[in-house]
């Protein structure tokens, strides 16, 4: 079975003195009667495919609707002209966020984590964090499973897709992922990973998915690029020592009560919020038209 | 586990659900799939429909006529939905890097189709109306839609309710509503040691026109499908499977 709370698996980790990725790894291998090797087989070819998708990015492709394209170039450009405030590493993952959900909009392959419209947050912080502190392969192996256990407890507890819940159940669920990741890369044991997956989530509480003609463009693709900062912001907090007040499986509750209060308008059907703007109705009605 | 359902006078049922097959949340439906952008509903659900109605027509297909019911319509376009649909019934798969230019393999491949709008009655927002026509001249009629995650479901199979999810090898059998079909389909599926992961059976009325919904744990094989085509009182005998072919 799956699992249903953080509780669940930090109590695994501490009875069975193991780290959370090991807990989530021996999880799927009794649910799908695999070998460890064949369950990192399968993850190591999840993380290449990020990095591939990262690689293959494609400055000058819009999509179909026009909407989307060549922001990542912009912020890269931006990085080797030393013009951001946020410094080479948050500049480095911002650009790799945009790249990410630019290439989804314009039909590129991309791992959906675990969302295609959130795809861009786990991998703008994993392959950026690689890229600096030269991890292993199997450090960011076991980053993914960290990731994985904490987007299980928030599909059974909340859900994962924007037209069940807002954006915060698909840029906050993928926060809350990244930030568990980070926050076990940078040497948090079981209780910080939690809330690191708590604050960050907690930070994206209420968001809506407002998307501009229903397409899964504006304004997902920035999104992504908050998404992976508020996860460094809390990783490192949770690192520091600093607790959620409401414990992490409790936030997760709370999201998805506010995902079940917010109105259908509110709910990828790109009816409300930004969707309702003049400009975006003009977007949608030229889309139409064509 | 085989053989369940033999504990049952198939002439006393109407529609009867043996065993549901519930598929729990594992890691890799929290991270992936590797998909081709941008929805996983309305791109990668939308191929995978596309191969399905080509893996039941077990044919290549030379003409199809796809209309789009709610939000595929409203928003497909946006989302390359018609471009994935058309992509599966190519035979790609959610993760073809092709997708994005599947008219012109269409094209290439003498593949004519036709899209058009449909307002269909109590379906799902991303549905899809699929008329196809093979080579041979088999024709298949299909309602599909995309139910999120990139998961789909076959709802009506020429115009009979199905339900299908398409994550098993689905064996549907239309019969005449008599004795003993029941029992023959799943006492040949036992010797062939192929398990019944679910089993649904329909009829019009007593008597009438029935047919069976049966998805399988394992692949049935040929044999089993030619031995039930030859059954009397059996209409026709569709099989969806789930080995991967790129030709027929």
């Amino acid at each position: 079975m799956s699992f249903r709370s953080l509780k669940e698996i930090i109590k695994q980790c501490d009875e069975q003195q193991k780290p959370f990725w090991k807990v989530v790894l021996e999880e799927d291998m009794e649910e799908r009667m695999v070998t460890a090797e064949e369950s990192m087989a399968k993850m190591e070819q999840l993380y290449q495919a990020m990095k591939n998708a990262d690689a293959s990015y494609e400055k000058s492709l819009k999509s179909a609707s026009n909407l989307v394209g060549g922001d990542g170039e912009r912020m890269n450009r931006a990085i080797l002209e030393n013009k951001t405030l946020s410094g080479p590493f948050i500049g480095e993952v911002i650009a790799k966020a945009l790249k990410m959900g630019e290439s989804n909009a314009c039909m590129k392959k991309i791992v959906a984590a675990p969302t295609a419209g959130s795809c861009g947050v786990i991998p703008a912080v994993l392959l950026s964090y690689e890229e600096k502190y030269h991890a292993t392969m199997q450090q960011m192996i076991e980053a993914l499973y960290v990731a994985s256990g904490i987007g299980e407890v928030i599909a059974a507890r909340a859900f994962l897709a924007g037209a069940a819940g807002g954006c915060q159940a698909e840029i906050g669920s993928a926060s809350a992922m990244a930030a568990g990741a980070l926050a076990f890369l940078n040497g948090g044991g079981q209780e910080s990973i939690a809330h690191a997956a708590a604050m960050s989530l907690k930070n994206l509480l209420g968001l809506v998915c407002d998307t501009v003609g229903g397409l899964v463009e504006v304004p997902c693709v920035k999104r992504n690029v908050v998404g992976a900062v508020n996860a460094i912001a809390s990783a490192d907090m949770a690192v520091a020592g600093i607790r959620s007040q409401i414990p992490p499986d409790e936030v997760i509750d709370a999201m998805r009560e506010i995902g079940e209060a917010l109105p259908r308008s509110l709910r990828e059907t790109g009816e409300g919020g930004l969707a309702a703007t003049p400009t975006g109705q003009e977007i949608m009605n030229r889309l139409f038209r064509e | 586990m085989y053989g369940d359902a033999c504990f049952f006078n198939d002439s006393i049922l109407t529609k009867v659900i043996y065993r549901e097959a519930v598929k729990a949340m594992n890691v890799f439906d929290i991270m992936g799939p590797i998909m081709v952008g941008p929805s996983s509903s309305h791109t990668a659900g939308a191929v995978k429909i596309g191969f399905t109605a080509r893996q039941l027509l077990r044919e290549e297909i030379k003409y199809v006529k796809l209309s789009l019911h709610g939000s595929f319509l409203a928003t497909g376009k946006g989302h390359g939905t018609d471009k994935a649909l058309i992509a599966g019934l190519l035979g790609m798969k959610p993760d073809d890097e092709r997708i994005p230019y599947s008219f012109q393999y269409a094209e290439e491949q003498g593949l004519v189709f036709e899209f058009a709008g449909i307002e269909l009655r109590n379906a799902h927002p991303n549905s899809v109306l699929i008329k196809l026509e093979g080579v041979k001249g088999n024709q298949l009629e299909i309602v599909a839609s995309s139910i999120g995650g990139g998961a789909i479901m076959i709802n009506k199979i020429d115009g009979v309710e199905a339900d299908v999810c398409a994550c098993y090898p689905t064996l549907i059998v239309n019969n005449v509503d008599k004795p003993g079909h029941v029992s023959l389909v799943t006492s040949v599926l036992s010797q062939k040691a192929v398990n019944i992961a679910t089993m649904r059976i329909y009829r019009d009325k007593r008597g009438g026109n029935a047919v069976m919904i049966i998805e399988c744990d394992q692949e049935v094989p040929l044999e089993v499908i030619d031995l039930l085509r030859k059954a009397e009182g059996v209409m026709r005998v569709t099989y969806l499977s789930m080995e991967e072919k790129n030709e027929f």
